[in-house]
This record gives structure tokens, C-alpha cells and sequence, in this order.
């Protein structure tokens, strides 16, 4: 699979990481270039330097050939945006999309992306390791 | 009717004060607190405190009861949120600011019709000037007669053609023709045009259109 990653950060990162380990070609995009050293000294994926709210940005990193894109910066609009983007105007398969804010997530996940929470998914995993502890000592 | 506007910068406090002056209910909301108390100063208690792309906000904010929406930050992402929210809370206007005309069709494919962009608007504006430019109006006579000048392009028409040649509007005149060395001569009849001449004309002012046409060949200036 041709996959375009948006934001270099750590979730991004780790992403590129395990798919290219996994085989699939993968381009990483960040505004800044010092972010590319997150990513490991044997990575084969291609590391492109461009804003992925930007149509010529997103062009140059071949998102009219992309199977997949991950929209992984630090911002629910950003993310949100390039998302449509490339859903709506480039025609990608396969779109998904980080969102912190549990309220926004739901509603964009109504209005048709494949979004993602670490909010949502974080609190429900740590309320659960709780609360099944305490349910173990009882 | 019920105007909520996103984002209390220039245009959001601008507009919102307008739409007040003409007796629509209006309420701004704006992210930062010095801002949003400078509006609240300014137009009354008509501005609440939060992040526009905040549902939750847009809910306290009554977004469901607006008649309208516009979306007017800085941020073309945030402005397409406010738009989407907006409309997925039943709202059926919405007008986004753009600040990149390139993302217009972003905004079209989401069903955001109304789109305005300053950028757009004065490209269009320069756009439009621009064929006008090759006749700069120097100086009004009573007589409805106007003196112009116009530079003689690398494809106009008249290109190597003796000043009688040129098919000039009626009671028109070549009256000075300064070379691109700047030196002027008054034109004989035999006199031939190069380009980049600048050429002196006496014209009706009604004629304009047909010395624009005679001199460059047509009326936008594009067509070669």
C-alpha cells in the first residue's frame, strides 16, 4: 500500500515506522524538518518538507498516487481539513484522522471520516485498568 | 435574524458591528479573552469567550437557533470546522472567509457555497485593470478631447507602419512620440512606429475603445 503520513510527530513517527517495516511505501510529511529524526536510521520511506493543508504541498508528496492518508499533526482542525482534502479532492481511498477532542471526533466521524481519539480511547483504556483493579481486590 | 459570527478579529468585529446597526441579533465568539473584552467594550454583550471550533461552545452559543453563520478567522482549516459543525447542527447559511482562493474548492465540495476571499477579490480586481493600463489618461481638454499615453507593445499592429498608415479614430493625433531612449520627436506623416515607443495621443474621449483597438490590436490587449 502507497501511504502518505501528515505530521511527523511521535504517533506519526511510530506509524511511518511499522508500515514501512510491514512493507508498504510511505512518504512523511511535516512543516519542519528537524521532526524526520524521529524516524529511525534504517527508514526507506520519503521524507517531504510542506504544509498538508496545502494542495501543491500535498501534490508534491504524491498524494494523487496514495492508497491511504493519515492526517497526525497536533491539530483536530488541521488534521480535519487535510483530511477533506484529500478525501474530497483527491479522491483517496482510504482516510484517516486523529481528533483530541472527544466531541469534535464524534461529529466528524458523523460527517463521514474514519476518525481516531487518543482522548476518547486513553480514558476509556485507564477508567478500565481501574476499575478492574478495584474489582480484583473486592 | 440571528447572526453568529466565528472569529472577533477585524472582519469579525467589523461585520458584527454593522449587522448590529442594521438590527440583526449578533453574537461574536472569540477565542482569545483581550479580544473578546475589547469587542464587548466596544459593541456591548454581544461576544462570548471560547474556541469557535469548540462544539460545546457553539452550543451555549445557541448555534441551533442561527439563521446564519459566518465563518471569519484567519485560519482557513478553522473557518471550514465552523462551517461543518454549523451545518451538521441544522444550520442552513454559512458564509466562510477563505484566505487561500485555492481551497475555495475544498469548501464548495463540502457544501459551503457562500465563500468570500479578499485575496480572490482583489486578483479579480487587478485582473480586471490590467488591459486598461495600456492607456494611461494624462490630461481632460474642454473640448471633450483627451491626451493620452500609450506604449507602442511588441505585438501591436502597427509595428513598423509610418504614422499616416495607422487607422486612427477621427479627430484623433499622434502628437508626440518618445522613443525607448526617451527622446521625443513630434511625428511626420512618414514617421514609423517601433515598439516600445510611447506615443502622445490627442483623442475624443469617445474614441478611446477605437485607438486601444488601432494601436494594440484589441480590446483586451491578450488576444496575440
Amino acid at each position: 500500500m502507497n501511504v502518505l503520513i501528515m505530521g511527523c510527530g511521535r504517533l506519526g513517527a511510530r506509524i511511518a515506522t511499522m508500515l514501512d517495516e510491514a512493507g508498504h511505501t510511505v512518504t512523511v510529511m511535516d512543516t519542519n524538518p528537524a521532526s524526520f529524526r524521529r524516524l529511525p536510521p534504517g527508514f526507506r520511506g520519503n521524507q517531504t518538507v510542506g504544509n498538508g493543508m496545502d494542495g501543491p504541498a500535498l501534490e508534491r508528496a504524491g498524494i494523487q498516487h496514495a492508497d491511504a492518508f493519515m492526517a497526525v499533526t497536533q491539530g483536530d482542525n488541521r488534521n480535519y481539513f487535510a483530511s477533506q482534502m484529500a478525501r474530497q479532492v483527491y479522491g483517496v481511498q482510504r482516510v484517516l484522522c486523529r481528533i483530541y477532542d472527544p466531541v469534535r471526533e464524534q461529529i466528524f466521524r458523523d460527517l463521514g471520516l474514519e476518525t481516531f481519539s487518543p482522548t476518547s480511547l486513553g480514558a476509556q483504556i485507564m477508567v478500565d485498568m481501574l476499575l478492574s483493579e478495584a474489582a480484583a481486590r473486592r | 435574524m440571528y447572526i453568529l459570527v466565528g472569529g472577533g478579529g477585524k472582519v469579525g468585529f467589523h461585520l458584527a458591528a454593522e449587522l448590529l446597526a442594521a438590527n440583526h441579533e449578533v453574537l461574536v465568539v472569540e477565542r482569545d479573552s483581550t479580544r473578546a473584552a475589547a469587542i464587548a467594550e466596544e459593541l456591548g454583550n454581544v461576544v462570548v469567550q471560547g474556541d469557535s471550533c469548540e462544539a460545546t461552545v457553539l452550543d451555549a452559543a445557541g448555534i441551533s437557533r442561527a439563521d446564519l453563520v459566518a465563518a471569519v478567522t484567519g485560519d482557513d482549516e478553522d473557518n471550514l470546522v465552523i462551517c461543518d459543525i454549523a451545518r451538521y447542527r441544522g444550520v442552513s447559511r454559512t458564509i466562510a472567509r477563505i484566505n487561500n482562493p485555492k481551497n475555495e474548492l475544498l469548501f464548495k465540495r463540502r457544501g459551503i457555497e457562500t465563500t468570500i476571499s479578499a485575496t480572490q477579490a482583489i486578483l479579480g480586481q487587478i485582473e480586471q485593470e490590467l488591459p486598461t493600463h495600456d492607456v494611461i489618461p494624462l490630461l481632460q481638454l474642454h473640448s471633450g478631447l483627451e491626451i493620452v499615453e500609450m506604449k507602442v507593445g511588441e505585438l501591436s499592429p502597427v509595428i513598423g507602419k509610418s504614422v499616416r498608415e495607422v487607422l486612427l479614430p477621427p479627430e484623433s493625433l499622434i502628437s508626440l512620440i518618445v522613443d525607448p531612449g526617451g527622446v521625443p520627436r513630434i511625428p511626420s506623416g512618414d514617421t514609423r512606429l517601433h515598439p516600445g515607443d510611447a506615443l502622445v495621443v490627442v483623442v475624443p474621449k469617445e474614441s478611446l475603445g477605437m485607438l486601444r483597438q488601432a494601436l494594440i490590436g484589441s480590446t483586451h490587449g491578450m488576444d496575440t
